[in-house]
């Protein structure tokens, strides 16, 4: 392991110019892919705000019961799609109607919008059909007149969604073998630069994981540096749109921020082994 | 270079020339030995390492018990003369203890102790000839496979670095030599085998029914 250490970082000292150059070639193919992903999770993130705010307003007939009310506040509150159960007056609806659209507040007299029992869904079940379903099993309850959730509204933002996440998935595949395929051709340099001593030590005998092991771990090393670089880079464009453009941007979680940069490491140690492992099968 | 029907064995210790003009498959013979081809057809066997079914690894390991010697020496130019010997210890796992001794030793047996920190370009042809030499000998192999090893010197180290092959040999060290000199050749009495087109057109012992 010490060896493998030592002729790595040798490695890197003899050619500095050319590890430099593969480190700031992952760097920059990782941060287009992570740019590409900045706009992807901001487009995802604006997409869940506005996916939270879905709601199902069930309508209470007038006169109904206040406890048989209060035990379907309950039931429904056990169902497992449902985050929050809201039980609101004919007054609270009334004060929030004024509050939410105040140039017909005058237009509301007491009494005139009904009661509600108004349902909120956890994450994941938000989609028109598990929306759809919940609301038939709110009709079915006596005292519920009608069940409104703004399915129009819904089916278009799920269309949305699904367009956005394709998109992305094609995007993001493309940005990602585009990287692969620049990384894979920087590393093939930096074997054939080595291409002599690689030669040398077959004649001598070394074993292929001999000759690979020092090369996986330079790419392994360039893949984190450049991962690191690229993470920068991207921290960097963030909050300089931020401050700039004033468009406020949601970043990577420091769990996803070590993903990438672990992918960067994956793509150094894959396309180590793939450059060296053409060039020995040839020797 | 195809080889036909070529068939010879080469004994423990013995010194083998192999001649012919250019293209007569001399060298094809040597990368056959180091298995850096493998027949089409026929069998190559080196100490027990059989081309049928040799894995990589094994060829490693076999790799580690010849020397191989080049026309062009095939130095590292950025190591020193020592460096470049000690290359070939450290890619087969020698404890690093080892590989100081064992490396001078090697290069005051070919005469260049007190050239050891030079960097091939400031040494001459038959020197750069002698570390390669000696990078073929550190790890004591029972034979040295020698591709046109004077090809690219003048006559005085030419006579310098064969005499030195002459020295491994009688040391025990087999000696496989590919090479178009012929007064070298005649010049001694060892076994040579001339080949043309590739096909062994002549061997000096002459034997009967040449095995494997």
């Amino acid at each position: 392991m010490r060896r493998t250490v030592r002729d790595a970082s040798a490695a890197v000292g003899r050619a500095p110019l050319l590890s430099a150059l593969s480190i700031t070639t992952i760097a920059f193919s990782l941060f287009a892919f992570g740019l590409f992903g900045l706009v992807a999770l901001n487009i995802r993130a604006a997409l869940q705000q506005v996916e939270a705010r879905v709601e199902i307003r069930a309508f209470v007939a007038d006169g109904t019961d206040a406890q048989a009310l209060a035990a379907a506040a309950g039931d429904i509150g056990a169902f497992p799609e449902v985050q929050s159960v809201d039980i609101v007056s004919k007054d609270q609806a009334l004060t929030r109607a004024r509050r939410e659209l105040p140039e017909f507040s005058d237009v509301f007299e007491s009494g005139v919008l009904p009661a509600s029992i108004d349902v909120r869904l956890k994450p994941g079940f938000r989609d028109p059909a598990t929306v759809d379903s919940v609301a038939q099993r709110l009709k079915s309850y006596p005292f519920v007149d009608d069940v409104r959730y703004g399915e129009d509204w819904l089916v278009q933002l799920y269309r949305l969604r699904n367009i956005a996440g394709v998109a992305g998935l094609v995007l993001g595949f493309a940005f990602a073998a585009v990287a692969v395929i620049i990384i894979g051709a920087t590393i093939r340099m930096a074997v054939l630069a080595r291409a002599e001593e690689i030669s040398i030590m077959r004649l001598v005998g070394a074993t292929d994981g001999f000759i690979r092991r020092p090369f996986l771990l330079e790419g392994f090393a360039k893949g984190v540096a450049g991962g690191l670089l690229a993470l920068f880079l991207t921290w960097t464009g963030m909050h300089l749109i931020d401050r700039y453009l004033h468009f406020h941007t949601v970043f990577f979680s420091p769990w996803m921020a070590a993903l990438g940069v672990a992918a960067g490491a994956l793509l150094g140690v894959l396309g180590s082994a793939v450059a060296v492992g053409r060039h020995l099968r040839a020797l | 270079m195809a080889l036909k029907e070529v068939s010879l064995r080469v004994a423990r210790g013995e010194f083998l020339f192999l001649t012919g003009p250019s293209g007569a498959g001399k060298s094809t013979i040597l990368r056959l030995t180091y298995f850096n081809e493998r027949p089409t057809s026929g069998i190559v066997r080196v100490s027990g390492v059989n081309s049928e079914h040799a894995s990589r690894r094994e060829i490693s390991k076999l790799r580690r018990r010849l020397g191989i010697v080049f026309q062009d020496f095939r130095l590292l130019e950025e190591r020193t003369a020592e460096a470049n010997v000690a290359f070939a210890l450290e890619v087969t796992g020698t404890p690093r203890a080892q590989i100081g001794p064992k490396v001078s030793r090697v290069l005051t047996q070919v005469g260049l102790a007190s050239k050891s920190t030079a960097y091939p370009k400031e040494l001459s042809g038959g020197e750069q000839q002698r570390v390669a030499i000696a990078r073929a000998l550190v790890n004591d192999p029972f034979v040295l496979i020698a591709d046109e090893p004077t090809g690219n010197l003048d006559e005085r180290a030419t006579r310098g670095v064969f005499q030195l092959l002459r020295e491994i040999n009688a040391a025990g060290t087999a000696i496989v030599m590919a090479t178009h000199d012929l007064d070298l050749v005649r010049s001694t009495d060892y076994r040579t085998i001339e080949l043309n087109r590739g096909q062994i057109v002549y061997d000096s012992t002459d034997t009967p029914e040449p095995a494997a």
